[in-house]
């Protein structure tokens, strides 16, 4: 028996329109995530990654084609009922880590729970605990500034899954860190995928590629290759 | 996201950057300040007014008949002319007013002069404010005595040279001696004195204890009058509400005296605190009305300061702005998020305007003799001012901020 499906898409297609000129970021990508699965997309530069990532991520609407996310059609929804979607399960992990700089680790965990209207005490105790989890237990009132570059991914990755999100969604997540540091983030990711974790994750570095289970690669906005490298862990 | 949330995210956002925070709101604070440090002074002046000058120069419930008026504006030369002409006010005159008068009241004449006292220690003292009054004077003043006694209608009638002393005059003249029952002589006139008077204060910078009141038709009256005449005669009606029926009954009986024809014009004038205080509230109605609408212009100056400040602090969150949608923060969130920001900026600026306007006031008020007042409503006034002001300064930059696309704002440097 397979996993439930998480993500499905069907012919999805971003189109930018640039004065008279069309840039089709998207091209109709045809996938299916399942439940638990630890997906890595590649491809070369300007091939439709981010593009596809933010859509995944609900932060921008496709032109054409559709998108079910645990089954419920997100293509045509409203801003606040997206907004929704992305605080409650929806957990992204940024290139830059885009922190506040002058909130400690802790408040920056909490922020997803602020906007989901979660107690303060309720939402105390959540952030702390992810970031037991991700290993920043001593970390807690450390501002940005104060944590080395890698620590402070482990808080974004902390932000992202305080919500106890469905997917995980990652783009190029080791890219503004050094290969050790990177390494160890990718071993955080392996970490959360063997606790039930559904992981997708865009990079241009095929080691990072390789602790992923499935491999899907993207050229001019479509789908090139979707190679199951690994079975996935039952959940 | 609760409003309380927001709050706490504008606070902190504001504390962040004090700095920046005060020199944005520095439009706001000075408009505020100047607003609650004017509207301090000039309503501790009308209470002023009100309570001390008026109640001191006219009394309350009372009529004061005059040659001409007390408080005179844009009084031209000919208008002098014609108040010189008018006769005279006597004795006579306060006599047929008492005798005429149907409302019950009291009536009472006053003249005064300047001039100086010396004590049988051989103590002079000058500038004293001599006062030739007859007895109801000191009740229609609301006067009375600390030592000794006032005079009476028969010590009045009799024109007996007896003097009751102002505080200030007895204290100069007789230091810790015992002033009653000596000889003080008025402008070399010897008058006993009978009575030390409870002390009045100063009105402005002027003494109301160095004085000296004496029966109107003892020696002092010639003191301060031509003979059997009289500077004011004042009328106070038992009952406020009879005033009115008082004026026009005074009204009649003076022009009967001074043989008016119907169409003439009186040839005295009947005054209450009101006329003293036209002057006054003309001027106090043209700062309420004009100081506004400066404030008002300091406000908007402010405002838009608030405005460009927070566009830019927009702008360098477009990031952060970015992250907080990605996470959850709906549009809405974002928008209140900036005009709280926005309105608790121009709410603490305000905050400050209003310490700062107080501290002005008090200041005013220690250097001056003049009250600092002003009424909690101006407070509150103020404080909602700051946060409208915010508000508004912020709609623009927040409707911005909430408009901003998430993936672009994820981008931006
Ligand atoms: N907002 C936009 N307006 C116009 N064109 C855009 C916009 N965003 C992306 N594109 C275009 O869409 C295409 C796909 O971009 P995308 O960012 O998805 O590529 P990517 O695979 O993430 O590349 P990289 O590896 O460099 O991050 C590119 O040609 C890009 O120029
Ligand atoms: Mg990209």
């Amino acid at each position: 028996m397979q996993n439930a499906v998480i993500i499905k898409t069907e012919s999805l297609t971003k189109e930018y329109v640039l004065g008279a000129e069309t840039i089709r970021a998207l091209r109709g990508v045809d996938l299916e995530i399942r439940k638990n699965e630890y997906v890595a997309i590649m491809g070369p530069s300007g091939s439709g990654k981010s593009t596809l990532m933010n859509l995944l991520g609900c932060l921008d609407t496709p032109t054409a084609g559709q998108y079910w996310l645990n089954s419920t059609a997100v293509a045509g929804m409203v801003d606040d009922e997206l907004a929704a979607i992305r605080n409650r399960e929806i957990g992204f992990v940024f290139q830059t880590f885009n922190l506040l700089p002058r909130a400690t680790a802790l408040h920056n965990v909490e922020l997803p729970l602020i906007y989901g209207g979660v107690a303060a005490k309720e939402r105390r105790e959540k952030a702390r605990h992810v970031l037991g989890l991700v290993g920043l237990a001593d970390r807690m009132e450390h501002r940005p500034a104060e944590l080395s570059g890698g620590q402070r991914q482990r808080v974004a990755v902390a932000r992202a899954l305080v919500n106890d999100p469905a997917i995980l969604l990652a783009d190029e997540p080791t890219g503004n860190l050094d290969s050790q540091t990177g390494a160890e983030i990718m071993g955080l990711f392996e970490e959360l995928h063997s606790t039930g974790q559904t992981i997708v994750i865009v990079t241009h570095e095929h080691d990072i590629a390789e602790h992923a289970h499935r491999r899907i690669t993207l050229r001019d906005g479509l789908v090139e290759t979707d190679i199951l490298q690994r079975q996935t862990v039952r959940a | 996201m609760k409003p309380f949330e927001a709050l706490r995210l504008a606070i902190a956002q504001i504390r962040s950057q004090k700095l920046k925070s005060f020199f944005s709101v520095v439009g706001v604070i000075i408009g505020v300040m100047f607003l609650i440090a004017v509207i301090s002074i000039v309503e501790g002046m009308n209470r002023y007014m009100e309570d001390d000058f008026a109640r001191t120069i006219y009394g309350l419930n009372t009529l004061t008949v005059t040659r001409s008026p007390s408080v005179q504006m844009d009084s031209d030369r000919e208008q002098w002319r014609q108040w010189r002409r008018r006769p005279r006010l006597t004795l006579d005159d306060a006599s047929a007013i008492r005798a005429g008068l149907q409302t019950p009241a009291m009536v009472a004449v006053e003249s005064f002069n300047e001039g100086r006292l010396k004590s049988d220690r051989g103590v002079e003292v000058s500038g004293v404010w001599l006062t030739a009054a007859s007895s109801d004077f000191f009740r229609i003043r609301e006067m009375d005595v600390d030592r000794g006694r006032l005079f009476g209608p028969q010590e009045d009638a009799a024109g007996l040279p007896v003097v009751v002393l102002g505080s200030e005059s007895a204290e100069k003249l007789f230091g810790a001696l015992d002033p009653l029952g000596r000889t003080v002589r008025v402008n070399d006139i010897p008058f006993q004195v009978i009575g030390v008077l409870q002390p009045q204060g100063k009105l402005f910078f002027f003494s109301l204890d160095n004085r000296a009141i004496a029966p109107a038709r003892s020696p002092m009256g010639r003191l301060t009058n031509p003979r059997a005449v009289v500077d004011n005669i004042l009328v106070k009606a038992a009952d406020p509400v009879m005033l009115q029926a008082a004026r026009h009954e005074i009204e009649s009986i003076m022009r009967a005296r001074h043989r008016l024809r119907p169409d003439e014009s009186n040839s005295f004038e009947i005054e209450t605190k009101d006329e003293s205080m036209a002057f006054w509230q003309t001027f106090s109605r043209i700062l309420f009305i004009a100081f506004p609408a400066l404030v008002g212009i300091a406000l908007v100056v402010g405002g838009m300061v608030i405005m460009n400040i927070m566009l830019m602090s927009v702008v360098e969150r477009t990031r952060e702005i970015g992250m907080r949608l990605a996470v959850g923060a709906r549009r809405r969130d974002i928008l209140l998020q900036i005009l709280v920001e926005s309105a608790g900026l121009s709410f603490a600026g305000a905050a400050m305007g209003i310490a700062l306007g107080l501290g002005m006031a008090k200041l005013v008020e220690a250097l001056s003799p003049m009250p600092a007042a002003v009424g909690v409503h101006w407070l509150v006034i103020a404080a909602v001012m700051g946060i409208v002001v915010g508000v508004v300064a912020g709609v623009y930059p927040a409707t911005r901020a909430s408009r901003l696309d998430p993936v672009v704002a994820l981008r931006a440097e």
